[in-house]
């Protein structure tokens, strides 16, 4: 086994492991730390497929803003174990487990079937990943997608603080 | 690596989020299960585009990053969700306290 397959199994491994404590975890502070752990091994499978790029933005974006913000909305509001809703009917739990591992099975045995699947990805090298080429295609060929991503942010901006506004 | 590894590994990570959304009820956690699903299929993308660089070779470089710069793009989209969700459930808060998602079918009357 080389050193690249071992990597990715372990990357694989947290990144499972995590995303099921995500679910599992009763009190929210250690799902969301779960969840990080998630995005940083995501990152490390980024890392493994030369997009550098995408896994230093998911490093800032993901683990370093979005989940600060989830971090601080549920300190903000003193969530933990104890005020946890309860499921009641113990029935909705287990169907919901058993639709989600059907619709895994499903997709897994569709995906068997089909023979692009054994085709290679490139690890470790290739340059498409890489800062300057993305920037050169991201300011040249998706230079307008990229202005209407900031009208968004603006829009988004706005409903956040016209929504959480007290009884306007 | 085969495709496939990625493939099913991106398939495991949306399930898991998918039961997540389905079996817990705290508002947060039911949207970091949507933000996991949304990484899964980032994943892929990735893995794909990195497939694509290795069967098209280096001279097609512009498709290879078409799906980086797609993936870019779905990060900005969570980020601007993110922000008007957390408001949404703050508000839920204030007015319910509790981040219990069944309270909302008050919303029916």
């Amino acid at each position: 086994m080389s050193i690249v397959e071992i990597l990715f199994w372990f990357l694989s491994i947290l990144a499972l492991g995590g995303a099921a404590m995500v679910v599992a975890s009763k009190s929210p502070v250690h799902s969301i730390l779960y969840l990080i752990l998630t995005f940083f091994a995501i990152s490390g499978h980024y890392i493994l497929l030369n997009a550098q790029f995408l896994a230093i933005v998911n490093v800032i974006v993901y683990a370093g803003a979005i989940m600060v913000l989830f971090l601080f909305v549920v300190m903000l509001m003193n969530l933990n174990a104890d005020s946890e809703p309860q499921q009641k009917n113990k029935w909705l739990l287990y169907i919901g487990g058993i639709a989600g591992g059907s619709l895994l099975l499903v997709i897994v045995a569709a995906l068997k079937q089909t023979a692009a699947t054994t085709q290679l990805v490139q690890m470790n090298n290739g340059d498409a990943g890489l800062i300057k080429n993305l920037g050169m295609v991201l300011f040249t060929e998706y230079v307008f997608p990229f202005e209407i991503s900031s009208v968004l942010f603006l829009s988004a901006m706005i409903g956040a603080v016209v929504i959480s506004k007290k009884e306007a | 690596m085969p495709v496939y590894y990625y493939i099913f590994l991106a398939v495991a990570l949306f399930c898991i989020g998918i039961i997540g959304v389905l079996i817990r009820r705290n508002a947060i956690i039911i949207f970091m299960c949507v933000e996991l699903m949304l990484n899964a299929a980032n994943l892929l993308l990735v893995a794909f585009s990195k497939m694509h660089h290795e069967v098209l070779g280096s001279n097609q470089q512009s498709a290879a990053g078409d799906a980086q710069i797609f993936v870019f793009f779905i990060m900005v989209v969570a980020a601007a969700e993110v922000t008007v969700g957390l408001a949404i459930i703050v508000m839920l808060y204030r007015n319910t306290h509790s981040v219990d998602v069944n309270f909302l079918n008050r919303l029916k009357n």
